[in-house]
């Protein structure tokens, strides 16, 4: 490598990759070509927000979640919720769940800031599983375990006119296709700030980032909340384009496959989120064809593998030649 | 009242058998072993298969559940778990995460997702009831039975790693495996044993457990949690430690799912996050896994 000034290494890291851009062309691409797989795609769109979520928590601050379901669920939930009671604009009620998430993950940031890599194991997975016995008795509320019903939303308003939500799923997939990128971008320019570069070095040591004057809680906490705003946002979508909100959202199962779907794609890069959502629903996808019943196994069976061989040498080229500020 | 007391006191104890291995695995080897639930749901089908498929008497079985879940331990710390003690602790919660998932699949796939029904000797059915009519105590015998084998259990344990050799050994390879290897102490082979046996208690507790907390396919998912509680909040460092957690949350869970079924587990949850944010060490940890 070149030697660069800083000034010139910094403006390297934040400029646009060729990658990134086809990445964002063949997003846009597959709306019109791919109308057909619109239901699949549109899950693909939300989860990999949902990975893009926790990256920023575990690949970016290092914390390691097992209840990253919790916000998804507060914000599929209080989407499903306003829509029903409120008003059925999906636009308001995206703006809302995540706007309720936020202040959940606030909340939540504080029970996170002590502890050792266990005790924050432990607290994420108790705050999602009293959500989940939360909504499993409070059934007049949340419906209990048959789950919210009658979730009708109205016409998605956009510049280009209002179009109702059809069985296909191509509005469905349209519209989660705008938030996630809209938010990506948003992460993205989050993750190349000052801010996200603290972050890093407060993951990779926290005590020398505290001496050097980084304030380390108030930046967990931070980012935290942000997460927690991703992850709403990814649950409100589902609860919109499936108007439906069930128990499954805060299952346990959904924080294992989002954290499988990271570490498919790769952490501390922001897109790992994307290609693991789309690699793990098409490997899902095709398992859950050939063995319907069974397919955790098989699931579990390549978890195993993976770690065991470590998951950095499955990793796809592309993390070869791109750099980072590596020790 | 007291019932309720005696009940919660016996589900703690069956809880402290099910979960002392991985206080274990996690103090010595600062291993996030999430896995743990499977070895005792090998334990609880090999008692119930045996019983309902061979006709093996129920005591007969304990012994054989308490091998075969430690042979299976040996078996897997020797071949899998031993490369992932090094890598990081997400590589570790992925890693078990995909060992209970295969193991719940496979269960499912060989045996039938359906809740497995265990007929307990007569001797052990029924209750002693004590006391005067109007506050008796009902003792169940197999809930008695339950703790007077885990308190001897315990009581074997604590002199075990108290006061054996190999107790010291294990202690020695706790405080500093390097220092320990450096002595001439095979910390390989104490973890092989230690895991072997923490394995083989689980699986002990789950055929004592699978008459109470009940056993289908799920339940290394189901009872993860509540081993991660009793091990977190009991803190890694002694034997004590998670005794008394697991008793507290024994008592806690059943009286809570006695008085405010609405909430069910949500108080011990509840409990645990703030136990956990006030003491991150545990209740009884004077600061180890990292």
């Amino acid at each position: 490598m070149n030697r660069l000034s800083v000034n010139q290494s910094l403006k390297q890291a934040t400029a646009w990759r060729w990658w990134e851009v086809a990445l964002l062309v063949a997003a846009a691409a597959s709306w019109f070509l791919l109308g057909k797989h619109s239901l699949l795609l549109n899950e693909i769109a939300i989860l990999a927000l949902f990975a893009v979520s926790l990256d920023l928590v575990l690949g970016y601050a290092g914390i390691v979640s097992l209840g990253h379901a919790a916000f998804f669920g507060v914000g599929a939930y209080s989407a499903a919720l306003f829509a029903k009671h409120v008003m059925p604009d999906p636009w308001v009620g995206l703006t809302l769940a995540i706007a309720i998430s936020a202040a959940f993950g606030a909340l939540c940031s504080l029970l996170i800031l002590r502890g050792s890599d266990l005790t924050r194991l432990m607290v994420t997975l108790g705050v999602a599983s009293i959500l989940y016995e939360l909504a499993n008795k409070l059934d007049h509320i949340t419906g209990g375990a048959d789950g919210l019903q009658g979730v009708v939303m109205a016409p998605l308003l956009t510049p280009f006119g209002s179009y109702a939500f059809d069985l296909q799923g191509r509005v469905a997939f349209g519209y989660s296709l705008t938030v996630l990128v809209v938010l990506l971008l948003i992460a993205r320019k989050l993750v190349q700030s000052p801010f996200g570069v603290s972050l890093k070095a407060l993951r990779d040591n926290r005590l020398r980032a505290a001496s050097i004057g980084l304030s380390v809680n108030a930046r967990i906490a931070a980012v935290y909340t942000v997460a927690a705003a991703l992850a709403g946002a990814a649950g409100a979508l589902t609860a919109q384009t499936s108007g439906f909100a069930s128990l499954d959202v805060l299952d346990f199962h959904r924080s294992a496959d989002v954290l499988l779907v990271l570490v498919i794609g790769g952490t501390g890069y922001l897109y790992g989120g994307i290609f693991g959502a789309i690699a793990f629903k098409l490997l899902h996808d095709w398992i859950a064809a050939w063995t319907p019943q069974y397919w955790t196994f098989w699931i579990g069976l390549f978890l195993v593998v993976l770690m065991l061989v470590g998951r950095e040498r499955l990793l796809k080229p592309w993390t070869w030649w791109q750099r980072r500020g590596q020790p | 009242m007291l019932t309720l007391l005696f009940d919660g006191v016996a589900y703690g104890m069956l809880l402290f058998v099910l979960a002392v291995g991985l206080a274990v695995t996690l103090g010595l080897m600062n291993f996030i072993n999430l896995a743990h639930g499977a070895f005792a749901m090998a334990g609880g089908y090999t008692t119930v298969l045996l019983m309902n498929k061979m006709g093996v008497p129920f005591l007969a079985t304990l012994p054989i559940a308490f091998l075969v879940s430690a042979a299976a331990g040996a078996l897997l710390e020797r071949t899998l778990y031993r490369p992932m003690y090094a890598k990081p602790h997400l590589d570790q919660v992925l890693f078990s995460i995909g060992l209970v998932f295969m193991t719940v699949a496979a269960v499912d796939y060989f045996i039938g997702s359906q809740q497995q029904i265990m007929q307990l000797p007569s001797y052990l059915k029924g209750r002693f009831d004590l006391g005067a009519a109007n506050d008796y105590i009902g003792i169940g015998k197999y809930r008695f039975f339950i703790i007077v084998v885990c308190a001897l259990l315990t009581v074997v344990l604590q002199m075990v790693l108290s006061r054996s050799r190999f107790g010291s050994r294990l202690r020695a390879a706790v405080d500093d495996p390097r220092v320990a290897s450096g002595l001439g102490i095979d910390v390989n082979r104490v973890f092989l044993l230690t895991f072997a046996v923490g394995s083989g208690l689980a699986g002990l507790g789950g055929a004592l457990g699978a008459e109470i907390l009940g056993l289908d396919p799920t339940f290394p998912l189901k009872f993860m949690i509540y081993f991660l509680i009793v091990v977190s909040v009991g803190g890694t460092t002694t034997i004590t430690g998670p005794l008394l957690a697991a008793l507290l949350l024994g008592i806690a869970d059943v009286a809570g799912k006695y008085y405010v079924p609405k909430l069910g587990a949500f108080i011990v949850y509840a409990l645990m996050i703030l136990i956990l944010v006030w003491r991150p060490q545990g209740l009884f940890g004077r600061g180890a896994a990292k």
